[in-house]
């Protein structure tokens, strides 16, 4: 099993989860995040007061899957955030030690699997 | 001013400071529609395009205010010909602190209450092309709009043009304001485009509460707005004032009635809808139909508009803040009951249909063919044309990214954690640098 973190530009968040839903994987969290990842500084200008945005919005998508998912996630995660452009956010996989689904208590693979599938 | 003193009325040609008191007021009440239409756009659109949609109406403030006074209100309220006015109050030559021909007001201030009329109209075709529309060439076309075609319609019906040389009756502007916006902005949809994700993603209003807030002081606006288009403080103005508290009212109740049954609920940017729907149902009507007849006309005019508030996100054509629903159609209703149902008795003016004159609805049927005939050609020119020299929406990725950050550098909700301050303008800076190099030189380069 597996974490794939995916930190994406907020604007392609409803094309990852387009290409999430594609690739039928169905389990998924996300949370609005602010970070910096070497992209340009935006500028921005309040009455006079100009400011550099050192921290830019991304949305990150939290997915945890068992290990012959990891691939599709991956790609899945690519192909709905790429601009081409800097900034367009960073893809992480880290090993996933337990994972329990509350309502039933199985554990693991059975708790990363979609109901129904 | 001193027969006023004097406690007798004064003969037309006089000032009388009553009327002209109110008419002050009312000029600030429509003045304010404007920025809360702002605020009623800015809160149906995505956060991220909140700012661009508050400044195209702030952006009509500036530039209509300017284009009325220099050209405008000329081309309005000049004699001229049945088309159009004369040029002889450019740059408001001749307009003055005397009475206005046929009222107790000032022709100054008469100037400025149309003024104002003029730049919420002018603002109301932005929603067609929110969240899309470059800043630059809205301005210019709001601009240009205000000139060809407002100033136009409202020579047609308020200004001694045709329409009203034959008697129709416009009490408020359903020809240059309603009917003129609402067909504009659905030739304006159309020239523009639709935007990125429409009918790929969904498009929700952001915040319903600055909608409700928008709605309410617009409705608030709309008193000086029908209540002010009697040009005095006398009998119409009193009967347009009462007429615009019943109409939305009315339009209110059978919106809740309509939303209840199509899904059980009653919706919030349904009731802001309904506010207006009903404010400009009765706009053309205030001063000339009974009050009774006037709650009939807010219940109805909601009939139409919500057959096509929920037809248009079904096509292809973003008519993005459906402009032509809830201000052309609603429009185009009110101008037709006045033909019906005007009452010599309430206005002393004319009968409608019902009241034993079948040409006053002639009449009013073919304001309702022209007005949005020439609307719609006038606007989609004017932004072809505008588009032969400077595209008129930002790219795919602009459009994505929110026009708040890529049109004005700035956001709505903006949290500041994470921003470094670059320093004010003038203040902090090392001497001897030039001018650019003090915000291009360290932001340009990357890590």
């Amino acid at each position: 099993m597996k974490l794939v973190i995916g930190i994406v530009r907020p604007e392609k968040a409803n094309d990852v989860l387009e290409a999430l839903y594609r690739a039928e994987i169905r389990g998924v969290s996300i949370s609005r995040v602010q970070g910096h990842g070497g992209e340009l500084d935006r500028v921005e200008t309040y009455r006079g007061t100009t400011v550099k945005m050192g921290l830019a919005e991304k949305v990150r998508f939290e997915v945890a899957v068992s290990d012959s998912f990891v691939e599709m996630t991956v790609a899945a995660l690519c192909d709905g955030a790429r601009t081409g452009e800097v900034g367009d956010g960073k893809i992480f996989v880290v090993p996933l030690e337990q994972a329990v689904r509350i309502r039933t208590g199985e554990t693991d693979v059975g708790a990363v699997t979609p109901v129904g599938s | 001013m001193i027969a006023a003193a004097h406690g007798n009325l004064p003969l037309p040609g006089q000032i009388d400071t009553g009327d002209t008191a109110w008419m002050l007021a009312a000029t600030a009440l429509v003045l304010l529609m404007t920025p809360a239409l702002g605020l009623f756009y800015a809160g149906l659109v995505r956060a991220k395009n909140t700012l661009n949609t508050f400044m195209m109406c702030v952006g009509a403030l500036g530039v209509v205010t300017v284009m009325w006074a220099v050209i405008g209100y000329s081309l309005a309220f000049d004699r001229g010909d049945g088309f159009v006015g004369g040029l002889h109050n450019v740059l408001l030559h001749g307009v003055t602190l005397a009475p206005h021909a046929g009222l107790r007001i000032p022709d100054l201030l008469f100037m400025a209450f149309e003024a104002t009329f003029c730049i919420v109209t002018s603002a109301l075709v932005s929603g067609a092309v929110v969240e899309r529309m470059r800043f630059g060439p809205f301005l210019i076309f709001v601009g240009l709009w205000s000139v060809l075609v407002y100033a136009v319609l409202a020579h047609w019906v308020f200004g001694g043009g045709w329409l009203q040389a034959h008697g129709t009756l416009d009490f408020a502007g359903g020809v240059p304001v309603e009917m003129a916006s609402g067909f504009s902005a659905f030739a304006a949809a159309m020239v523009v485009g639709a935007r990125r994700d429409y009918g790929r993603q969904a498009l929700l209003p952001h915040n319903a509460v600055y909608v409700l807030l928008g709605a309410g002081l617009l409705w608030f606006g709309w008193f000086g707005f029908n209540g002010g288009s009697g040009y005095s403080a006398g009998s119409s103005s009193v009967l347009a004032f009462t007429n615009t508290l019943l109409a939305p009212a009315c339009a209110l109740v059978v919106w809740f009635v309509l939303d209840l049954l199509r899904d059980r609920r009653v919706t919030a940017i349904g009731g802001a809808t309904a506010i207006i729907v009903g404010c400009v149902a009765i706009t053309p009507a205030a001063g000339y139909i009974s009050p009774t007849w006037a709650m009939a006309l807010g219940g109805l005019a909601v009939l139409p508009s919500y057959a096509i508030i929920l037809w248009r996100p079904r096509t292809r054509l973003d008519e993005t803040l459906d402009v032509l629903a809830a201000h052309g159609v609603a429009g185009v209703t009110g101008i037709l009951f006045v033909g019906f149902f005007a009452q010599l008795a309430w206005n002393g003016r004319a009968n409608g249909l019902l009241y034993g004159h079948a040409g006053q609805l002639a009449w009013q049927a073919v304001a309702v063919l022209a007005g949005p005939a020439y609307a719609f050609a006038a606007t989609f020119v004017i932004l072809r044309v505008i588009g032969l020299f400077t595209p008129l929406r930002v790219t795919e990725r602009e459009e994505a990214i929110g026009m708040d950050v890529i049109q004005h550098g700035e956001e709505a909700y903006t949290t500041g954690e994470g921003a470094i301050l670059v320093g004010p303008e003038g203040g902090f800076e090392e001497p001897g640098r030039r001018f650019g190099e003090r915000f291009l030189g360290p932001l340009s380069k990357s890590r």
